[in-house]
């Protein structure tokens, strides 16, 4: 074994607005051969920084200190990324080490053919003939998965799917066979059943190729399933350093324990979803549902005479008073649509959907918006969710200026500090604004809003997506306990079952607009039917390497039954 | 940590206001469909882009020319207008009544939209010259003129570009920033004015005014197919010295006018490479070890170049308008010339024709440069 | 969320709120000079303009004074400093007054069109349907056109050529302003529906606010917020289309105000015969004002991209560690909110005004 990236006492600083802030501090590791070393963080922690930094990629607001010493991969030449001159750090970039986006759609350039680019960057370090390196980029393309390689050479990179984009992004980092590869978050854009097929081409990068990787992430069950060793980062130190199976048996660090311990598992919902079923009054199955939908059907209308998106097709089912039906699917699923229909967002089409006693199909809006008063809604985006210019109290305060409980915001504010201490946030809190507050904080306000006229349904729609995990963790919780105070049915979606089974009484899983499974969280996560639900559960990683390993061939052997 | 839309977009806007608000529009509405359609579009978008975008015309045209009607008919018949006061009401009368400006305007309007149909642009009051005759004996100095300002526009305003979104934030961009904006703060008649005054009567090098002088214009006058325009009828008469006499009289409108195209090129190229710079695709050629000037002249400059060749097409309208001006300044006898003296003489009838044929042809480059910023794009291309 | 947002004490000072001043303090090195340069240009145009009668030295249309005729086209001199026209007025003091008739022209120009563009924009914008998509065409062909052309209709169809000062200026400012409706009416547009594909307008709406309400109190205001930049850049056009309109003979008449494209456009033939100062002058005061006010548009739009914006760069390694970004109420419970922008040069780069203004 050689090492093929020594970071040495690693500090970066930044120039802001607010003055220079320290990203980085004090912060060394090592990468061996053949070797994946997980760095793990939520937001703010500095692994993006590190890594970009082993590659010189920081911005010029940026300087860094300390040494990040990196090999060529016969470990015969060694060289100091942070003191090299540009033209030795480009010498140095594909050969010695590559990187791994997180979004591969950006990181392609659309007016140039991925072959292309492929070869670009051979050609960039050796004088090899254009017809080499052609065959040279068509034999990787081959080798990370990409079916018919001497044809898709030529495509460029909009006429490829995100699995495809990410394995070409792979395939340009492995063509110069660098000793390193730096990987940010290359999964975290991905729908979790083609993270399991690009985690397993990292694997095989590590595993034939023989590369050392630095994966950045900050999912605990990606980390798991592909790392060697692991270092935690915190506030731009590394809190702990360990291999994967040590870390996750025994976390050393306060940080690390509460970070494992923040991490959702599938499972931890059923008990208590059985405890509230159990608390149901006898004759509840037989009370109106909330929301009842049946044949639902919604089609977004083509432009130009092109035939329109049928987002969600013949979707059927019920929310009952006070409870949470949890919406799970990928990306496209119409998952969120389903959700903007029932908040009379968006138009349904097709079928009918009763919300509140009322048909959504062809609904006009002035009829709806008394109703609107007993309906909540949670958005994704915390960034975006409030307005700007008002503080966090007169947002609060929009529901109840709205409906007439109360003349204006500083009416309200009484009612307002009752909302937000509901919510655990300090009443002060309402004088500030919106980007003055974290994500989890404004998703705690978001909250409050969409209880203020203590809603029969809430629609919470991916809340906490954007959350880190231990923040998330606290938003869950919060949720629950919202939910068990008010007592509100909830439409609860989001991509991660995990999550959904935490709170949901019934979990409903979407795949390509139409539902595919609906049941208990036992049921549908237990011993789920479709293959789909499978495969899904499968894929979805868990914190633990030991049974990650099991997992993984499970999923492998679902894959080889298709 | 989320990217905001509002951030994505606002990184757009430009502020020249043709490219801003351009740009802004297009990722605004271009946005929601994207996100619904399915990712991958089917064949044929090429195709039905250009017939859309070829309907489109026909609007345009349609609002520009009932505009150019409704404006210019809303002060009262050009007749009056023209010979107000200067003949006896009952003969004004009578030659209103002849023209038919007595008659309803919406019926006026209506024979005015059948004759713009048929190619009528109208008639001039002044010398009694169909609008069309004026177009084919003046347009070809005008295309002449904008041919040269924008190879002048293009020779300085690209290159400059590129240099300056390199060397960003260096004295190299700071001294190109201040030209570019110089450029388009200078009022095309008054660099033109400066430029006469120091090369042709200081100096002495170049010719004041004119497209050719007397003696080269007879030469080209006796050849059996002229084209009209001068460039390539002294190449026809074989003549060096006239060729010669005709490209000394271009230099100074073309620059006049170039350069205020050269501006807007400047800082267009220079934002949109800037901007980018900045994307992760520039970011993973980097990591491939691609060299600074092939990310600025490869990866940065061809993606920047779709929203940039849009804005030029805007750019049509100014290099337009400011023609207008230029031949105005150098007698250079072109549509935008003839305009000008129309102007000074009243005559409305020969203005709302040149300018309705002005929209017609706004309207058609700019059809033609949307084609070429998609085929550019592979995105639309397949 | 960035640091500074966090740690920043909820109340900002006065003066870093105030819009230009703000920036000015934002602003570092070159874009420094820039925007400084500008605001020079533009503070001493606006100062001429409004002391112009005590500054020039004669009237605009004064052709003599108690010692007789000044004489057409004259020298610079003691007493005429730039000279004479070839009409015999004092060029000095014709530029002086030439900058009242450019202020006038802008301001009216500006607010007129500020006001239609962004009515409409906002209406068309929210409600879309066939008056958006009317309105959209009417404006794209409108903009496609050479806006000197359809100033010089508009100036014919007001008033039919030339006037008087209030007239000749009206004329120009509305000429101006049908101009630029369309312009502003994109813009507004364009981030009134972008605007209200975020999730607060879309929050508000399923709360039930009605759509003057959304309309009112959460699109507009945050809508307007690029249009000091637009402002700026228009109103530099605003002058280079009053003085291509004078320049065409569609100005104001001489006796009537001082405008500078009427000065150029008698200069045309005195520079044939290599008088200079009859164009140079009243053609410097021109660039000179385009010059301030884009310096300023174009520094503000700068600061606004914090891709465009320069920034000091720091010290080795310096600066607060980054526990200072700890939310208050806990540590690691309440999340680290502070430092996420610095995840990845891109997004870290985003901070800019948008977060703090």
């Amino acid at each position: 074994m050689s090492t093929v990236v020594n970071i040495e006492r690693l500090g970066v600083s930044f120039a802001t607005d607010a003055g220079a802030v320290k990203a980085v501090d004090d912060v060394s590791l090592k990468v061996e051969r053949g070797e994946v070393l997980a760095i793990v963080g939520e937001s703010g922690s500095g692994k993006t920084v590190t890594a970009k930094t082993i590659l010189g990629l920081l911005p010029d607001t940026a300087t860094a200190s300390g040494a990040v010493i990196l090999s060529n991969k016969a470990g015969t030449a060694e060289s100091d990324v942070v003191s090299l001159s540009k033209k030795q750090l480009r010498a140095v970039r594909g050969t010695d080490v590559a990187m791994v986006f997180q979004e591969p759609s950006s990181a392609l350039n659309p007016v140039y053919t991925v072959g292309w680019q492929i070869i670009e960057g051979l050609r960039a370090h050796s004088s090899i003939s254009a017809k080499d390196a052609r065959a040279k980029a068509i034999e990787i393309l081959g080798r990370v998965g990409i079916p018919d390689p001497e044809h898709r050479v030529d495509h460029y990179p909009h006429q490829f799917s995100g699995g495809q984009k990410q394995r070409i992004v792979i395939a340009m980092a492995l063509v110069l066979d660098p000793g390193l590869i730096v990987a940010d978050e290359p999964t975290t854009a991905l729908d979790v059943t083609v993270q399991a097929e690009i985690l397993d081409l990292l694997r095989r990068c590590r595993d034939e190729f023989g590369m050392g990787i630095v994966l950045i992430t900050h999912n605990m069950g990606v980390v798991a399933d592909l790392a060697d060793r692991v270092a935690v980062m915190y506030q731009g130190k590394v809190v702990e350093e360990a291999d994967a199976k040590t870390l996750f048996a025994s976390p050393q660090a306060e940080y690390t324990k509460a970070l494992l311990a923040a991490v959702p598992y599938v499972g931890t919902g059923t008990a208590s979803a059985i405890e509230r079923a159990a608390k149901r009054p006898a004759d509840w199955v037989e009370q109106t549902p909330v929301v009842e939908a049946s044949g639902l059907e919604i089609v977004y209308p083509g432009r130009f005479g092109k035939p329109g998106f049928q987002a969600v097709g013949g979707v059927d089912f019920v929310i009952r008073p006070g409870e949470v039906l949890g919406l799970v699917g990928e990306s496209g699923s119409g998952k969120t649509t389903i959700g903007r229909a029932i908040a009379g967002l968006t138009k349904v089409t097709g079928g009918s959907l009763r919300v509140l006693g009322h048909e959504m199909n062809g609904v006009r809006e002035r009829e709806f918006r008394p109703l609107r008063s007993r309906i909540g809604f949670v958005f994704q985006d915390p960034a975006s969710s409030f307005n700007p210019l008002l503080t966090i109290a007169e947002c609060v305060a929009e529901p109840l200026v709205i409906h007439g409980r109360a003349s204006n915001p500083a009416a309200a504010r009484k009612r307002v500090d009752e909302l937000l201490e509901a919510v655990q946030l300090p009443k002060a809190y309402g004088d500030r604004y919106p980007h003055e507050l974290s994500g989890g904080q404004r998703q705690r306000a978001s909250l409050a809003r969409a209880l203020a006229l203590e809603p029969e349904l809430l629609i919470a729609d991916e809340p906490t997506s954007a959350l880190d995990v231990s923040v998330q963790a606290r938003v869950l919780e919060l949720f629950a306990e919202l939910q068990r105070e008010f007592g509100f049915a909830s439409l609860f979606i989001s991509h991660d079952l995990a999550v959904v089974d935490i709170l949901a009484d019934r979990i409903a899983v979407l795949y390509r607009g139409s539902l595919v499974e609906e049941g208990t969280g036992a049921e549908v996560l237990g011993a789920p039917r479709d293959p789909y639900t499978q495969r899904l559960l499968a894929s979805l990683p868990v914190p633990d390497p030991v049974a990650q390993a099991e997992r993984r061939e499970e999923l492998r052997r679902l894959r080889e039954a298709v | 940590m989320a990217r905001s839309p509002e951030r994505a977009i606002r990184i757009r806007a430009s502020p020249d206001w043709r490219t801003l608000t351009s740009t802004t529009t297009a990722p605004a509405s271009s946005a929601s469909p994207a996100k619904r359609r399915p990712p991958k579009s089917s064949g044929g978008g090429l195709g039905r882009y250009i017939i859309v975008r070829a309907l489109l015309i026909i609007p345009t045209v349609f609002i520009l020319v009932t505009l150019v009607f409704v404006l210019m008919r809303s002060t009262g018949d050009p007749i009056t207008a023209k010979l107000g006061g200067q003949l006896p009401a009952d003969q004004l009368a009578e030659r209103i009544h002849a023209a038919g400006y007595d008659r309803p305007i919406i019926v006026q309007y209506l024979e005015y939209l059948g004759q713009i149909a048929t190619g009528n642009f109208g008639t001039t009051l002044t010398d009694n010259r169909p609008v069309t005759e004026i177009l084919v004996t003046y347009g070809a100095a005008t295309l002449e003129l904008a041919f040269y300002a924008l190879l002048v526009a293009f020779v300085v305003g690209i290159p400059f570009g590129l240099i300056a979104a390199y060397f960003r934030d260096k004295g190299q961009d700071a001294s190109l920033r201040v030209f570019a904006i110089l450029c388009y703060a200078t009022p095309v008649f008054f660099s033109g004015l400066l430029l006469k005054l120091i090369f042709s009567v200081w100096l002495g090098w170049l010719p004041v005014a004119g497209r050719a002088s007397v003696s080269a214009q007879l030469q080209m006058e006796l050849l059996p197919n002229k084209t009209g325009l001068y460039t390539i009828d002294a190449i026809m008469t074989g003549n060096p010295a006239v060729l010669g006499d005709v490209l000394a009289h271009a230099v100074l409108p073309a620059i006049a006018l170039g350069l205020l195209t050269a501006g807007v090129f400047l800082r267009l190229v220079r934002t949109n490479v800037i901007g980018t710079l900045s994307t992760d695709y520039v970011d993973a050629a980097r990591s491939r070890g691609v060299s600074e000037y092939r990310l600025v002249r490869k990866h940065a400059y061809r993606p920047a170049l779709i929203p940039i060749i849009t804005v030029i097409g805007l750019q049509i309208a100014l290099l337009l308008g400011g023609a207008v001006l230029t031949e105005t300044t150098f007698e250079w006898k072109g549509l935008g010339f003839m305009l000008s003296e129309y102007l000074q003489a009243r005559d409305f009838v020969a203005v709302q024709g040149i300018v309705a044929l002005l929209a017609v042809i706004v309207a058609l480059t700019n059809f033609i440069v949307d084609i070429i910023a998609a085929l550019i794009d592979p995105r639309v291309r397949y | 969320m960035s640091t500074d947002t966090v740690i920043q004490p909820p109340k900002r000072r006065l003066r870093d709120r105030l819009p230009v001043v703000h920036q000015v303090r934002q602003s570092v090195g070159l874009q420094r000079g820039m925007l400084v340069v500008g605001l020079v240009l533009t503070g001493l145009f606006v100062l001429v303009a409004i002391f112009a009668p005590l500054i020039a030295p004669f009237g605009f249309a004064q052709l003599r004074d108690l010692e007789g005729p000044f004489g057409s086209q004259q020298p610079p001199s003691a007493e005429h400093l730039f000279g004479t026209t070839v009409g015999g007025y004092d060029v000095l003091s014709r530029v002086l007054w030439g900058a009242q008739t450019a202020l006038y022209v802008i301001v009216i120009a500006v607010i007129l069109s500020l006001f239609a563009g962004v009515l409409l924009g906002l209406v068309s914008g929210y409600f879309g349907g066939w008056l958006d998509r009317v309105l959209v065409v009417v404006c794209d062909a409108i903009y496609a056109f050479p806006s000197l052309l359809l100033a010089i209709v508009m100036a014919i169809v007001i008033s039919g050529g030339q006037s008087n000062l209030w007239g000749g200026v009206f004329a120009a400012a509305i000429s101006i302003t049908v101009v630029f409706i369309p312009q502003y009416f994109r813009v507004i547009r364009a981030e009134t529906v972008r605007i209200k594909a975020e999730a607060y307008v879309e929050s508000a709406k399923v709360l039930g606010a009605s759509n003057g309400r959304v309309m009112f109190r959460h699109v507009l205001r945050n809508a307007t917020r690029t249009l000091p930049l637009i402002f700026t850049l228009n109103a530099s056009e605003a002058i280079l289309t009053l003085a291509g309109l004078g320049f065409l003979g569609f100005g104001i008449e001489p006796t009537a105000a001082a405008e500078w494209g009427y000065d150029l456009n008698k200069a045309l033939s005195d520079v044939s015969s290599g008088i200079w100062w009859t164009a140079l002058y009243p053609g410097l005061a021109i660039v000179l004002v385009v010059l301030g006010i884009t310096l300023v548009g174009e520094s503000l739009n700068d600061l606004a991209d914090p891709r465009l914006r320069g920034r000091r760069r720091v010290a080795q390694a310096s600066g607060e560690v980054a526990e200072t970004s700890v939310v208050p109420g806990g540590t690691l419970i309440a999340g680290p909110g502070g430092l996420a922008g610095l995840e990845d040069g891109e997004s870290f780069d985003e901070h800019g005004i948008e977060v703090r203004s």
